[in-house]
């Protein structure tokens, strides 16, 4: 099997590549992209020896060529502007998936296609369904570049499968992904010492732990799962409640207001927050994944497991940066229940009862179980 | 202070079996009660001095299963309207004083610390049985119990498990009826179920409501949703008249409105799900409109601007709804199973929608019967 990965300048690209590369039944991996990757990414696909073709856009195909690939994990499907802004990221986005299926569809080697694709895809409004399977359409047609590119190539590769039935096309809906090691505009949303809301709005979001996505990005390329997929974790956390499991204090914004907060956001570099994103944040979006657990036969981390890992990795719970981290409210509980221990010693109670201490109570034991 | 023992089943979310001493013999013999610990709610055996009463409740976290597996002792306590306050303090505690109140006060710590940690549960339409149980139900109990001192018949044709849709008239301008008929399947189901509301998109388009219709378990009325409720065994209630009939003029009260397009049966055929017909009588009184202010309406997105003999010209005092006495009857279920290939078929459809309409008419003629004064 040999594979051509393309988008490798960056996270997802080129740890694919990297996992494609020490997997057996893959003999040859070659990374595309439109500029070389930076450093650690470099590093990381040197070790695995993965050889990288940079180009245009349009020089995918002489990358598909040379690499000699028959499987294609179309990875280069940008969620937030880079360098050259939205007009950049469009143009790799759609003109790139153009140009990898036309030379696709003229190859007689080719036999698979994986394309990352999203849930933002779905959209989010307060008209859509509770919960999103793959068959739901977008009820709304969602607002924020990402979004409608990710519809608009979708459409292509749904084009790409009815004219080449052969070739076994996959794609891979992704939910916002985190983890240690993931950077995105999510987890530095979450690592804010003050996390701004929306007022009255408290959606409900899942993700992804990026490993998992890996992993099952992998196998998607090496096995052979035909289909849409929504790739998330199970469950939902809504969003005051990451926010508190993040240690943070949220700031909830009025609606009108968040226009203005995505253009301070951005003129501070502190992310880039896209309308697709703003709206996340206002009606949230969760996905079915019943479809990925029987046809992958795995259950990737739970959202709030992923999520947790997330915390945990990132030390989000370092003292002085985390108000509302789990010690310092079981410290407070403590202090409360033994302060309302004494009290009642000192009101008076029966005699065998009055050895404080000595017996478990609600308060004080059950701190120590969410420690574990 | 000690660092106390962990018992077995010391999850972090999930169950917990709490131990409480009895109160007069030895004092380190442990027994476990009856406790939702996910709820924060306690319930607690007729006298201290029953040593065992040996409950583990269940579960709690996503509030379907573990109430079944309650003790009797339990859910009569429950029933009895003591437990009604779960971590405040409406008076369950007429026995050992001093310890009660500890406890209570520290059983209300423990939820604190679980909200403002995130450590609870939410299933995937955003409800949380946890806030609803503990803050959202008791104070609209106080509404239910002593404000429209509601009555309700029929409760035994809510079953104590798997799916079921309820179907009811919608009065009252502002959906309070909605938020009665969830506490009254709660609380007269011996499971105490939660109610799972299909509202309106406008609904989920406001701030601050969208955000409790959530939490409260409601979820957008769309097929999808009703569906997937309904396989996953939920009480699920709708109200089909919609803004026609929760913005009606006061002359029409009690007048069913038309049936929309009859989704619910559709869901309800699809899935095989008994259809029980709520018939609900009081609504109609809280917020009596006499007529509304389009322009306003039209201005604000809203489908009426309602105007009652008090709202809007006595400000804040209009939005006090009027004390009317409430009847809720439940009617016998109507069987829909095996019929899922009617769910497509528009006349099937619109006759069992005429026949649950027709059921809830000649209940509420029969409930008005009952209730000669609205105000009594």
């Amino acid at each position: 099997m040999r594979v051509l990965v393309t988008g490798v300048g960056r996270y997802l690209g080129a740890h694919l590549a990297a996992g494609l590369a020490a997997h057996p039944r893959v003999e040859q991996v070659t990374g595309f992209d439109s500029a070389a990757p930076a450093s650690p990414l470099r590093e990381l696909l040197d070790e695995h020896q993965v050889p990288v073709i940079t180009g245009e856009v349009r020089d995918v195909a002489v990358a598909l060529a040379r690499a000699g690939a028959d499987t294609v994990a179309h990875m280069g499907i940008i969620s937030t502007p880079g360098p050259g802004g939205r007009a950049a990221m469009k143009e790799q986005n759609i003109i790139g998936t153009m140009q990898l299926l036309a030379a696709c569809q003229v190859s007689s080697q080719v036999r698979k296609i994986v394309v990352r694709s999203s849930t933002a895809a779905y959209g989010a409004s307060f008209r859509d369904p509770g919960v999103f399977t793959e068959t739901t359409p977008p009820s709304l047609a969602p607002r924020g570049g990402f979004a409608k590119d990710v519809i608009e190539v979708e459409g292509y590769v749904r084009g790409f499968a009815r004219r080449r039935p052969d070739v076994i096309t996959t794609v891979m809906r992704l939910a916002p992904m985190v983890g240690p090691r993931a950077e995105t505009t999510l987890t530095r949303y979450f690592s804010l010492p003050v996390v701004p809301t929306v007022l009255g709005r408290d959606p409900r979001l899942q993700f992804i732990h990026i490993d998992d996505a890996l992993d099952l990005l992998v196998r998607a390329v090496v096995e052979d799962h035909r289909g849409t997929y929504n790739v998330a974790g199970e469950g939902v956390l809504v969003l005051s409640q990451a926010i508190r499991r993040a240690g943070r204090v949220a700031l909830p914004i009025v609606e009108p207001g968040l226009g203005a907060l995505a253009a301070l956001v951005r003129t501070l570099r502190l992310g880039e927050f896209s309308h697709d994103q703003l709206d996340l944040l206002v009606h949230g979006r969760v996905v079915d994944t019943r479809a990925l657990v029987a046809e992958f036969g795995v259950r990737p981390r739970s959202t709030a497991e992923a999520f947790d890992d997330f915390v945990r990795g990132r030390g989000l719970h370092r003292p002085g940066f985390a108000p509302l981290r789990p010690e310092a409210v079981e410290a407070a509980e403590r202090t409360l229940v033994t302060g309302l221990r004494r009290l009642g010693e000192r009101v008076g109670r029966p005699a065998d009862h009055s050895k404080a201490g000595d017996r478990p109570r609600a308060g004080d034991r059950r701190p120590a179980e969410v420690t574990r | 202070m000690t660092r106390p023992r962990k018992t077995a089943a010391a999850a972090s979310d999930g169950p917990t079996v709490r131990r409480r001493r009895p109160a007069a013999p030895t004092r380190r013999s442990t027994t476990a009660d009856g406790l939702d610990s996910a709820n924060g709610r306690r319930t607690r055996s007729a006298g201290t001095t029953v040593p065992t009463v040996a409950t583990t409740s269940a579960d709690g976290a996503n509030g379907t299963a573990p109430a079944a597996e309650e003790s009797t002792a339990a859910s009569t306590a429950r029933k009895n309207g003591t437990a009604a306050a779960a971590g405040t303090d409406a008076g369950w505690a007429d026995g050992a004083g001093a310890d009660d109140w500890e406890e209570r006060a520290a059983d209300l710590l423990a939820f604190l610390r679980r909200r403002l940690t995130g450590r609870y549960e939410v299933d995937e339409f955003g409800f949380d049985p946890e806030l609803t149980e503990t803050v959202f139900y008791p104070l609209l109990r106080l509404l239910y119990r002593h404000y429209f001192r509601v009555e309700v018949f029929g409760a035994h044709h809510l079953p104590a498990h798997g799916p079921v849709l309820l179907v009811a008239n919608h009065s009252g301008t502002v959906p309070v009826d909605a938020l009665m008929l969830s506490v009254a399947v709660h609380d007269e189901t011996p499971t105490h179920r939660h109610m799972r509301l299909l509202g309106a998109d406008l609904v989920f388009r406001i701030p601050v409501l969208s955000e409790f219709a959530r939490k409260s378990g409601s979820t957008l009325a769309c097929n999808p949703d009703a569906v997937r409720l309904l396989t996953s065994g939920e009480v699920v209630g709708v109200f089909p008249e919609g803004f026609k009939g929760i913005g009606k003029h006061y002359r029409d009260r009690y007048k069913l409105q038309r049936f929309g397009r009859g989704g619910f049966v559709s869901a309800a055929l699809r899935t095989g799900t008994p259809i029980v017909p709520v018939s609900i009588v009081g609504a109609e009184e809280i917020y009596p409109i006499v007529g509304s202010i389009t322009p306003l309406a039209k201005i604000l997105g809203l489908p009426y601007f309602p105007v009652t003999p008090l709202f809007p010209w006595f400000g804040p005092l209009g939005l006090l709804p009027l004390p009317s006495k409430w009847l809720i009857e439940f009617s016998a279920p109507i069987p829909t199973e095996g019929r899922a290939d009617d769910a497509d078929d528009p006349v099937v459809v619109f006759n069992v929608a005429d026949q649950v309409r027709e059921t809830i008419q000649q209940t509420l003629y029969a409930l008005l019967e009952r209730r000669p004064d609205p105000f009594s």
